[in-house]
């Protein structure tokens, strides 16, 4: 058993064994390493925050446990937003990948990554977008796919366009992909966006902007990738996501 | 820790596009014995209902046992229970319906016993982090008083986390306030 273990790669050894070493709590996130609920430059907060202090909740099994959606949810071509018509989604074509970790750098593998976004001239394929920006009808905008065991997700998709919306005069949305992650626990769900580095409108942005922390804004931003970039096909960025690690033994829990 | 977490950023108003499933309301498959539907309205600070939600529901099985990979406590014995849920709506009338069973008593911390419960993320446009709060069952009166997660919230508050039995939705009423005078119970977890 010992000669097995010592056998594995080093990468492998990184590794959750799912059965063997799991968390038994996850960290407590410091102030400001997300939003605040009540920010008063998305006026959207304002009806949609609660007033009263959140209280501490203890993190016991159902918060240690989660959902594991990937195969109920995976179909075919879930992670090529560009083929999922009969035409060619006009835009730039690129790859966007990266690893999900934990904040020990463990790799999370086999965990689900959900995506959305809007095309390459900065228009939803949704209804409530009207704003006067063509819809392209071969994207959709929307893709799926579960981490390997490198904690490694990949998706091919149409760089999207920034766009306007309604906070205040002349209000610009930099451009952005929506990633939602489930993570292997309750406690590490997590919802955010993905920004292109060197966009000019994060200056203006106050969804960008809420968050406080300069070093934690940069976090959000991906890195131009020449080494992911397919020649004669697409370009790339990377884009790596840390979700909540392991935290103090819960006999420690504060009151 | 060696590395900070990513923050957190709204879902928006474009879910839709990407988040909700067919099947996604549903813990349970239709037709399990003893399945509930918990339903409810969730109102913005002016006690309007909220069009564009996303809603998410964990919980354990009525053995307590959760249908997660890692295997604690071994899987669940119901069939095709999945014990999570997602109710996404982008114009509706602020209401949701999800399918599940009455979970069990789960361990708490410290050899304590939990009450039955299922916590919940809500997510939405205006919203730049998910919100968590807990639904308790108000007809396990003895087991919610001995609950240790309820036990830190102010006796006044306690009623906004319990589901009230609700023969006109086939299980459990359970609003989702945001502020004024019966603001929900939100969690940091």
């Amino acid at each position: 058993m010992t000669e097995e273990v010592q056998a594995q790669p080093a990468e492998e050894r990184q590794i959750y064994d799912p059965i063997g070493e799991t968390p038994t709590s996850y960290l407590r996130e410091p102030e400001g390493a997300h939003p605040p609920l009540d920010y008063p430059g998305y006026k959207s907060t304002a009806l949609r925050h609660p007033k009263q202090p959140l209280i501490y909740l203890p993190q016991t099994i159902t918060e240690i446990t989660g959902p594991q959606l990937g195969p109920v949810l995976l179909g075919e071509n879930d992670n090529d937003l560009t083929v999922q018509h009969e035409g060619e989604p006009i835009g730039e074509r690129i790859v966007v990948s990266g690893r999900v970790f934990d904040t020990e750098g463990k790799p999370l593998r086999g965990t689900l990554v959900e995506v959305w976004q809007a095309n390459s001239a900065g228009r939803y394929m949704h209804r409530w977008d009207r704003w006067p920006a063509p819809l392209d009808p071969n994207f959709s905008g929307a893709g799926r796919c579960v981490t390997d065991d490198e904690g490694r997700y990949r998706f091919t998709t149409i760089k999207p366009g920034p766009y306007p919306w309604g906070n205040h005069y002349n209000a610009w949305r930099p451009a952005h992909i929506h990633f939602s992650l489930l993570g292997r626990a309750f406690t590490q769900r997590l919802v955010t966006q993905m920004y292109f580095p060197g966009d000019p409108f994060f200056p203006y942005d106050p969804i960008f902007n809420s968050v406080r922390d300069e070093r934690a804004r940069q976090r959000m931003v991906s890195q131009f990738s020449i080494h992911d970039t397919v020649p004669n096909w697409a370009h790339a960025y990377e884009w790596d996501i840390y979700l909540r690690g392991p935290g103090a033994t819960p006999f420690e829990e504060a009151h | 820790m060696i590395f900070e977490t990513t923050p957190s950023q709204t879902v928006g108003p474009y879910f839709a596009i990407g988040l909700p499933f067919d099947v996604g309301p549903f813990a349970v498959p239709e037709g399990t014995p003893g399945a509930i539907h918990i339903a409810g309205t969730i109102y913005d600070g002016a006690g309007v209902p909220i069009p564009d939600f996303l809603l998410e529901t964990w919980q354990a099985d009525p053995d307590g046992q959760f249908a997660d990979m890692y295997g604690y406590g071994g899987p669940s014995a119901l069939d095709g229970f999945r014990g999570f849920a997602r109710y996404g709506v982008e114009d509706g009338d602020g209401t949701f319906d999800i399918l599940t069973v009455k979970p069990g008593s789960v361990p708490g911390l410290a050899g304590a016993i939990q009450a039955p419960h299922i916590d919940v993320s809500v997510f939405a446009r205006g919203m730049l982090h998910r919100t968590v709060t807990r639904i308790y069952f108000a007809d396990e009166v003895e087991a919610n008083a001995g609950d240790p997660a309820l036990a830190r919230v102010p006796v006044e508050r306690r009623p906004t986390l319990l589901a009230e039995p609700d023969p006109a939705v086939g299980g459990y009423r359970f609003d989702i306030r945001f502020q004024g005078p019966h603001e929900t119970v939100f969690f940091a977890v």
